[in-house]
């Protein structure tokens, strides 16, 4: 692909529990991890979406203040920032999965018209909507 | 914007605000959500109001209205069997609670909504309903008491559903 979108950013409390959390739970996989001093970047991707990455990136220096790094991460915290939406071929299989692998679900699967969709956070406070569409 | 509280307790309270997302239907005294939240009884309504602008039981009282408006709309379901299935015991106080809220007694709401053409079919659900949910920003018996044209309510204080 030539143009388009490739990184899209959230930000977590802290990398190594967001990397552990994405990779080992929720099956993404690391794409870059590449540090500078205190700064990291760190992106993962889904294994089926080689051209999209997800940001794992952490508020504060010398990016934010320490006011603004810690106003960010209770933005977060609090559940504020909007849902990720996560699409899934088997919605209750993917949830099953999940909270075998210590997930904890904010919302079991539902269906709706024909769609099913599930809800968990990462540590963080990230919200995710799992959903198997109708095909 | 900030609150000044730490954000590993906020991640802890927003786990509590989930659970009743989660459960709407079900009872949420103060005792279950600060065991969820890992915070003490004292400290959790306070805690959870500072965090989210709300007290934990309006929260609740929100979201209930807002499943039972998404089920007036979106089923056939008797009055009755919405208001027992969103939480409420009695179809009275669910009605008046609904009407306090929203204006609108339920059968009312599911023709209006009806009557409305939906756009919002392309919007994933979780996302239409948060659309649609009421603004409560002062307590059920405060807003009865303003409408009632500030006469002294007389009907008691407590909003638990």
């Amino acid at each position: 692909m030539g143009q388009g979108i490739d990184v899209v950013g959230i930000y977590v409390r802290d990398q190594d529990e967001a990397l552990a959390f994405y990779v080992e739970k929720v099956g993404f996989r690391v794409h870059t991890d590449v540090r500078n001093g205190p700064f990291r970047w760190l992106t993962v991707q889904h294994p089926d979406q080689p051209s999209f990455q997800l940001g794992l990136f952490r508020p504060g220096p010398p990016v934010h203040d320490e006011a603004t790094a810690r106003a960010l991460n209770e933005v977060v915290a609090k559940g504020a920032m909007p849902s990720l939406v996560l699409v899934v071929d088997d919605c209750w299989a993917e949830a099953a999965r999940l909270e075998a692998a210590g997930v904890e679900l904010t919302q079991q699967p539902v269906e709706r018209f024909g769609n099913v969709d599930a809800g968990f956070r990462d540590p963080s406070g990230n919200g995710w909507k799992m959903m198997q569409s109708r095909r | 914007m900030t609150t000044g509280q730490d954000p590993e307790l906020l991640r802890r309270l927003l786990r509590a605000k989930d659970r009743m997302d989660a459960a709407s239907h079900e009872d949420w005294p103060v005792r279950r959500l600060a065991r969820v939240s890992g915070v003490s009884e004292a400290h959790f309504a306070r805690s959870f109001r500072d965090a989210f602008g709300v007290p934990p039981h309006r929260y609740l009282l929100t979201r209930r209205i807002e499943r039972a408006a998404a089920l007036l709309r979106d089923t056939e379901l008797p009055v009755l069997e919405i208001a027992l299935q969103t939480g409420w015991r009695s179809l009275g106080t669910f009605g008046r609670t609904f009407r306090d809220i929203t204006g609108e007694s339920p059968s009312e709401h599911r023709e209006h909504q009806r009557a409305l053409p939906s756009a919002l079919d392309v919007v994933p659900h979780c996302f239409v309903a948060a659309a649609h949910r009421p603004h409560l920003t002062i307590a059920v018996s405060e807003k009865r008491r303003q409408e009632a044209g500030g006469t002294n309510g007389s009907e008691s204080d407590s909003e638990e559903p």
